[in-house]
């Protein structure tokens, strides 16, 4: 697809320019469909920043795959244990010790919010040792099955009536078991702005965001802010995994997927390089999932279902495998065009046509199509039900994925191994080694 | 002198083969375990019996469905991750039939072919069961095989043809394509409820020592169909041109690799078999446990590929004897651990399985 | 064609007070020869390779029988014999990817048997496969830069710490430095930003072997490495594995092509039906009957 290549060659700022120019279309689509609707200011500011919110989080974790998957070769499905490790463990940490008589049924251990952060984030590196140590020399469906199996595993512990409550150093602390684990620690906006004394004003700000927003406008600058917190964070992911591939260390990586038997023979361990990898693309999932629910009201178990693995894996397909840059494209081509487009169409068509009731089946949708030639109730019904079909929708483009471009928007890119490019006027020019040695230059943007 | 032989071929083994030597310890410290509470009367003969029962059902249709996952496998060589949904669509076809022809006339008929979606009719009002429908749900079991059988074909010539040349990965991804399209279709045409789908069959105790193990007429049901399937399938393999040719492709690996890839028409009659056992294990597994949800097949394929890695993938027997040593696994754990862990107990067992002995139980002998 | 100029070292070792860039092929540093940097090979034991009663059987059949030979430092040992005598199986069970059922191997008076492939390599006893194993994904440069030894960077914690990245990269152009020179010196410069997968099978040999060299190794098992090779290149990497013994490198070399072996190798061993025939040097291997039989002698 070499025209693809050259328009994409042509976007100036290199990858980064990339990924905000797409980025940029499609919040432009999403607003100028709003527009052409009549959402008001706040649906705006809303629609943004939930898009924002699901974009970041599926490049965080296609980012975190792709270090599994696309640099090692390491076939990771079990995504969403990790992710719920992350969160679990963090609740737990940070939840205000337990008061009778509240709404919370167990308490946490009271910590502040990022000790949470990082025991949660250590907690799930540490799983991921756990499952990596035996596992890791299995082939690439058998592990497969493990990570699936344990990510199922996290599930039925958090789920079980065995964890639910338990007393720990005195207190009363759990996992909540079915009924999952309210949320209520400080909001971690506050506690952020909080930190660095500048909680007052930052609802200054709000306030001044009443111009834009009359009544309560507290919640939509929250949305908005912390989407771009997570765009930050996104920016430190892809920071770090560039890093982290741009370097002898990813170059053992790659060839470990290529051919590990290669990699052994000239002296790689690859065993600790695997565990080393793994370790650190589970530290990311748990830290994901953390800023995933961190600021839901609760967290259940039942959340955790291996549909939302599946979801990261499209999302990398579609971005490509091994690419960074093709990662953070793919997740937000995810979010915004498979995940959050299907839904916010359907909130458009509802409130485009209010009064349109849909029929609660499949067979009150279809008797009438067939009797009077009536197709409306399973257009109808369809539409209501577009949160089942956007996931027979992303099975399908799995599917032509596979048979027709496997290797996503980037994947066909392959980004250089290396910390400095591997050029040839550098070598040959031997008047600038007299000169005192070439410029190693940094290859990092 | 024996005891020294048995001492020193003891040391052997410890040594190398420790994996095989721990887990012999473990088996017996629960048993040993198990035998206490039952002379203290902490839990009753019956108790185990009925567990035993319990997961031995649960075994045969695990088993069932395996061999048609076992044998794409090792045929086609990827782990087809859509199998749980092929067996809720084989169950929802056979139990549209089912509650169509048991309720023809007494119910609408879009309510029927839906099978009581969002509750608009139910099983247990018609009466539905292997003694009350009879008709209905033989009906049923031959609408599910062959339904499945066409569904697998034509998944298979679109999807998986295409790219057969591929690798093992690629197809398990694309697998899972199928499986979220047919599953969340179904979803979308069936509805998320679960539905009873069967009235109460009759029932008969046993007496065992301290308590009675109850079997009804549906557990009846599952064991007649399954070993009937199952001993069409060792027919099948022992006797005829191609079972042999299934034999040959799934047991040796060589073979298959200089006849290159297999031929189609063994292809096709991987998953005719496999699809139509499998379509058969979702009614008959829906008729046993008398629910029928549109993630069941889903929430049973992890403990089918537990079956089919333990029983060693290619063997159709080792899916078969898989499949029964999960279900007992799944089913006695609780004697043990607290049942909110009995699946992960299933699944702990095969991953340490895939760990020491991936080739499985079987591995090695012949398919037949 | 004179030799190839000298790169810079392992260390900071770059140009030899020399500096006549204008001369083609300059010899920077050593004369005429191919450094690799880091000192040579250890000058140790006389028989750096010593393979002692080494046994391996699949299923039924016994792929390598009671085989016991050793290899002399700086020499170039020949490995010969009929198709599935298992001259692989030895390669593969002296450098770790098989275990043994019997036998020991002795590298540079240590025992070996039985380690893991990327230990016995960091020792310095390396092999190159018989089916080139390039990684293909991967640009030649890439699989060039993959294998020197002490890369600091790949420890994960300072190639992305900001301040000790920055010695990582300083140690990166120090490799590719290393890597252009052998680059160059085996004719594969021209194609170095290739993906290796789009190369021909003499250039896969070409980097394979290359590759091997870069790892700073004492002894070399090149399973093949000249087929598909051009003469002339093969006369100059023979040279140059020559010179290369006159500093201590060891070689044990599989081919099928006898003329080569019997030209080039000092010692000639001969393996057949897993059992360690006879060995001595060319002229009375070609002599010997019991070596001309088992050729001609029906194997395939």
């Amino acid at each position: 697809m070499s025209v693809r290549d050259d328009l994409a060659a042509r976007i100036p700022g290199g990858d980064t320019g990339l990924i905000l120019s797409i980025l940029l279309i499609m919040y432009a689509a999403y607003v100028l469909v709003g527009v052409g609707l009549g959402y008001s200011l706040r649906g705006q500011f809303n629609t943004i920043a939930v898009l924002t919110f699901y974009i970041a989080v599926f490049a965080m974790l296609a980012l975190a795959l792709n270090l599994h998957w696309g640099y090692t070769g390491l076939f990771n499905i079990g995504i969403v244990g990790f992710m719920a490790i992350g969160i679990y463990v963090m609740a737990f940490v940070s939840k205000p010790l337990y008061q009778p008589g509240g709404a919370a049924q167990v308490g946490g251990l009271g910590l502040p919010i990022i000790v949470g952060m990082i025991a949660g984030t250590v907690a799930a590196a540490l799983v991921g040792l756990v499952v990596a140590l035996p596992a890791l020399r299995l082939r690439a469906d058998y592990l497969a099955i493990v990570t699936i199996a344990m990510s199922e595993i996290v599930r039925f512990s958090f789920l079980s009536g065995e964890l639910q409550q338990f007393r720990l150093f005195g207190e009363r602390v759990g996992f909540g078991g079915g009924s999952g684990l309210i949320l209520d620690f400080t909001n971690p906006l506050e506690a952020f702005f909080g930190f660095f004394g500048l909680w007052d004003a930052y609802l200054g700000f709000v306030d001044s965001f009443q111009v834009l927003v009359p009544n309560n406008p507290k919640p939509v600058v929250d949305g908005l802010v912390y989407g771009v917190v997570l765009l930050v964070f996104v920016a430190a992911f892809y920071w770090l995994l560039k890093r982290t591939g741009e370097s002898p260390f990813g170059r053992v990586l790659k060839a470990i997927r290529e051919d590990e038997d290669v990699a052994n023979s000239l002296g790689k361990n690859t065993n600790r390089f695997k565990i080393k990898a793994f370790m650190l693309g589970c530290a990311l999932m748990g830290l994901a999932g953390i800023l995933w629910l961190m600021t839901s009201g609760a967290v259940t178990p039942n959340f955790f279902r291996p549909r939302i693995t599946f979801f990261v894996w499209i999302a990398l397909i579609i971005g490509g495998a091994g690419s960074n840059t093709g990662s953070v494209l793919g997740g937000a081509v995810f979010a915004a065009l498979l995940y959050q487009g299907p839904r916010y169409l359907k909130n458009l068509i509802d409130a485009a046509l209010p009064n349109a009731s849909a029929p609660s089946g499949f067979g009150p949708a279809i008797a009438p199509l067939v009797s009077n030639v009536d197709p409306t109730p399973l257009l109808l019904y369809t539409i209501d039900s577009i949160r089942q079909l956007q996931l027979v929708f992303m099975g399908l483009v799995l599917i032509w994925l596979m048979h027709n471009r496997p290797e996503g928007m980037l994947g066909h890119r392959k980004e250089t191994a290396a910390g400095i490019p591997l050029t040839a006027s550098q070598a040959r020019d031997k008047t600038a080694e007299t000169d005192g040695g070439t410029t190693g230059g940094e290859a990092d943007e | 002198m024996g005891i020294s032989e048995t001492y020193t071929r003891g040391r052997e083994l410890a040594v190398t083969r420790p994996g095989s030597v721990l887990l012999g310890l473990v088996g017996v410290v629960l048993l040993f375990d198990l035998l206490v509470s039952l002379a203290t009367g902490a839990q009753s003969l019956s108790g185990v019996g009925s567990l035993v029962w319990d997961g031995l059902m649960r075994g045969l249709v695990v088993g069932l469905a395996g061999v048609g996952l076992s044998m794409t496998y090792s045929i086609l060589n990827f782990a087809n991750f859509a199998h749980g949904d092929y067996i809720t669509a084989g169950a929802f076809s056979g139990w549209a039939t089912t509650y169509l022809i048991a309720g023809l006339g007494r119910a609408d008929v879009g309510a029927l072919l839906l099978v009581g979606a969002s509750g608009s009719v139910f099983g247990g009002t018609l009466g539905i069961g292997v003694t009350g429908t009879p008709v209905a749900v033989v009906a049923g079991i031959v609408v599910a095989g062959i339904s499945t059988v066409l569904l697998a074909l034509l998944i298979d010539r679109t999807v998986f043809k295409p790219i057969r040349d591929e690798d093992g990965i690629t197809l398990l991804i694309t697998s899972v394509g199928v499986a979220f399209a047919l599953r969340y279709l179904m979803q979308f045409v069936f509805s998320s409820s679960v539905r009873g789908t069967t009235a109460q069959p009759p029932s008969l105790s046993l007496y065992l020592v301290d308590g009675a193990v109850r079997i009804n007429a549906h557990d009846i049901a599952l064991v007649v169909v399954a070993g009937s399937l199952m001993l069409g399938v060792h027919l099948l393999l022992q006797l005829t041109k191609l079972g042999k040719a299934m034999r040959a492709m799934a047991d040796n690996e060589d073979l298959a690799q200089i006849t290159g890839i297999p031929t189609e028409r063994v292809v096709r009659a991987v998953w005719v078999v496999g699809g139509g056992l499998t379509g058969v294990a979702g009614y008959i597994f829906i008729l046993w446990k008398g629910t029928l949800g549109f993630n069941d097949g889903w929430l049973l394929l992890l403990l089918i590929f537990a079956a089919v890695i333990l029983g060693g993938i290619g063997s159709i027997y080792g899916a078969i004897v898989g499949g029964l040593a999960i279900g007992l696994t799944a089913s006695l754990s609780v004697i043990w651990i607290p049942s909110s862990f009995s699946r992960a107990a299933a699944f702990f067992v095969m991953i340490v399985l895939l760990l020491v002995k991936p080739e499985g139980l079987f591995s090695g002998r012949s398919t037949a | 064609m004179s030799d190839v100029p000298s790169s810079a070292g392992g260390e900071i070792d770059t140009d030899e007070p020399d500096g006549a860039a204008g001369v083609p092929d300059a010899d920077d540093a050593e004369s005429g020869s191919l450094d690799l940097g880091a000192g040579g090979p250890d000058v140790g034991e006389p028989y750096p390779l010593e393979v002692e009663n080494l046994r391996k059987s699949f299923g039924g059949i016994t792929a390598v029988d009671d085989a016991s030979f050793s290899v002399e430092r700086g020499s170039l040992t020949g490995l010969i014999g009929p198709n599935g005598a298992g001259k692989s199986t030895t390669f593969n069970l002296i450098t770790g990817m098989l275990q043994p059922d019997a036998g020991s191997v002795t590298f540079d008076g240590e025992e070996i048997t039985g380690e893991t492939p990327h230990a016995i390599a960091n020792r310095g006893l390396v092999r190159t496969f018989q089916i080139a194993r390039e990684l293909q994904e991967m640009t030649v440069l890439e699989n060039m830069m993959l294998a020197p030894k002490f890369q600091r960077g790949e420890a994960l914690w300072r190639s992305v710490t900001p301040g000790f990245r920055d010695d990582v990269i300083e140690q990166e152009s120090e490799l590719l430095e290393r890597v252009w020179a052998v680059l160059e010196f085996f004719e594969i410069d021209h194609i170095a930003e290739e993906y290796a997968g789009n190369l021909s099978g003499g250039q896969r040999k070409l980097l394979e072997l290359a590759r091997a060299l870069l790892t700073d190794p004492d002894m070399l098992l090149l399973d093949e490495p000249f087929a598909g090779v051009n003469p002339s290149l093969e006369r100059r990497l023979l040279d140059h594995i020559h010179e290369l013994r006159e500093q201590g490198y060891t070689f044990l070399l599989v081919e099928h092509d006898m003329d080569l072996i019997m030209e080039n190798c000092e010692r000639v061993i001969v393996l057949h039906q897993g059992q360690v025939l006879t060995e001595g040097s060319p002229d009375e291997i070609q002599a010997n009957e019991e070596v001309i039989e088992a050729y001609l002698g029906g194997n395939v």
